[in-house]
């Protein structure tokens, strides 16, 4: 009789900053089949668009996510603003592209770390943060806000960054560019790195594409998909290519994401260049959501689904999101099975797993 | 309180947080705010925290998993609540799956205010938390030698 164990994975785990369990079932060490079981941070937040009104639910949309908080306002807001018709000027598109670039940078970074603590690379761990701390300035600076910016509001944004602040963020963004280069440098080229990630949690491109994998995760297997290619707020009009890896194991998730650092910090600086002058929003008065639509955006751990309905009313009639973590959750089942019980964290890690998205 | 007898290991977990609270607290732990070197260390283990942070108000699902990580730390132990969440629901207060702040299910020491929580304010509500850990300690020491005479 062939006899298995069940092992738990969390929901409270050291290398998980968020709760999620999986059932591990394992022949010896070789993990069978994996079964994920989510719920723990589950709020009711979509209903809460049915008793805010719309311009205060871009707070709340901006809370569904503490790591891609910008990005997540930014999709709300556009789906509105396309609701009402409304044409947000130019500055304003292109600030919000800067702050949604910056959010995927110390995203990363913040990813890059947590997987290098997964395993057990403690220092760069912390030399990852340590170059985050310097765009959590810049954000605090341009902003206000640590994690949550609160910026972003229904017809624009709610804060100009004047030319000076934007010339020193620009020359910033080059010296936190070198120091990023350094700790890239190390996840390139040390054997531990290759060691624990090489060939650990292989997905094929077909997979990949078949179980609906977003972002990175896709990007990594050799799938050329990249949300940002639909030209939404500034990216129809900069210079820039998907990243892509064909891999599909774990080192290639992490190469994808160590050159999207360097690709946003590149976005930013076309941004600061191209800078338009003018107003950075427009008026909503007397104006009312109506109508359906869906609005698709790409955050960190890829894309991100919106779907807003409104009956000209004061609040909206439905909001619905369907976030990269739950698309990529498949994938990661795909992944696990026939791994070893230790590359467990790795490849749990490594989909970039951002639990109170997926449950909203 | 001028030093601190021992190193206080904290446990920190995510009830219904939107990570917003969670990154900030971990960010304490790296270069820019180093806890570390006071000995403040973040560990994974119920069983060796003294301390317990806990991000997010509560759902039925995190409520049994937050009460399971509280009965398994050893006496002495502090409760901190981190962030608008955990204090009251903040925002996701109307929300149908939240029950409120975590007092709902824990008894809190310490509430940190905050939409997110900045580092330093947590750094403070640690502070705040040693200090009734070591009035707590010391209640128990007077406590067993009572007991024992
Ligand atoms: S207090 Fe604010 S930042 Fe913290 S978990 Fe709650 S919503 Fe997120």
């Amino acid at each position: 009789m062939a006899s298995t164990t069940i092992v738990p994975f969390g929901p409270q785990h050291p290398v998980l900053p968020e709760p999620i369990h999986l059932d591990l079932e394992l022949d010896d060490e070789r993990v069978v089949q994996a079964l994920p079981s989510i719920g723990y941070v589950h709020r009711g937040l979509e209903l809460l668009a049915e008793r805010h009104d719309y311009l205060e639910m871009s707070q709340v949309a901006e809370r569904i996510c503490g790591i891609c908080s910008f990005i997540h306002g930014q999709g709300y807001c556009q789906g509105v603003e396309h609701l009402m018709g409304l044409e947000v000027p130019p500055r304003a598109v292109y600030l919000r592209t800067i702050w949604a670039e910056i959010s995927r940078i110390q995203s990363h970074l913040l990813w890059l770390g947590l997987s290098a603590d997964a395993f057990g690379f403690e220092s760069l761990f912390q030399h990852s943060w340590r170059i985050r701390e310097m765009l959590v300035d810049i954000i605090e600076e341009t902003t206000g806000g640590r994690v949550i910016f609160g910026v972003c509001k229904v017809g624009g944004i709610r804060k100009d960054v004047d030319d000076e602040t934007l010339q020193r963020v620009g020359r910033r963004i080059r010296e936190i560019e070198a120091a990023y280069e350094e700790v890239a440098r190390v996840f390139r080229e040390d054997p531990t790195v290759q060691k624990r990630t090489a060939g650990v949690g292989v997905l094929g491109a077909e997979d990949a594409y078949a179980l609906g994998a977003v972002g990175p995760v896709l990007r990594g297997s050799g799938v050329v998909r990249d949300t940002r290619q639909l030209g939404y707020a500034a990216y129809g009009e900069l210079d820039w290519e998907p990243v892509v890896e064909t891999a599909g194991d774990c080192y290639a998730r992490c190469e994808v994401r160590l050159r999207e650092i360097s690709q946003s910090f590149d976005l930013i600086a076309q941004c600061i260049d191209r800078m338009p002058e003018g107003k950075i929003d427009v008026s909503v008065k007397g104006k009312r959501p109506q109508g359906e639509t869906m609005i698709r955006l790409e955050q960190p751990r890829g894309e991100v689904c919106y779907y807003l309905m409104a009956k000209g009313r004061k609040n909206l009639e439905r909001f619905r999101v369907r976030t990269p973590t739950f698309a990529n959750i498949a994938p990661l089942v795909q992944m696990l099975k026939g791994c070893e019980l230790a590359d467990v964290p790795v490849i749990v890690l490594t989909i970039d797993p951002c639990v109170s998205c997926n449950e909203r | 309180m001028s030093f601190l007898k021992k190193s206080p290991w904290v446990l920190h977990y995510a009830a219904t947080s939107c990570n917003g609270c969670d990154i900030e607290l971990l960010a304490c732990l790296t270069p820019l705010y180093d806890v570390e070197r006071f000995g403040i260390v973040n560990t994974g283990n119920p069983k060796h925290a003294d301390i317990f942070l806990v991000t997010g108000s509560v759902n039925e699902e995190s409520r049994k998993v937050v009460e399971n990580l509280y009965a398994q730390m050893p006496d002495p132990k502090v409760v901190v609540a981190i962030g608008a969440c955990a204090l009251s629901g903040g925002i996701f207060r109307d929300a149908y799956n939240v029950y409120g702040g975590i007092d709902q299910v824990l008894p809190v020491d310490v509430y940190v205010p905050g939409c997110a929580a900045r580092p330093e304010a947590i750094i403070d509500g640690v502070v705040r938390a040693l200090a009734i850990l070591e009035e707590r300690a010391r209640e128990r020491k007077t406590q067993r030698k009572l007991v024992t005479s």
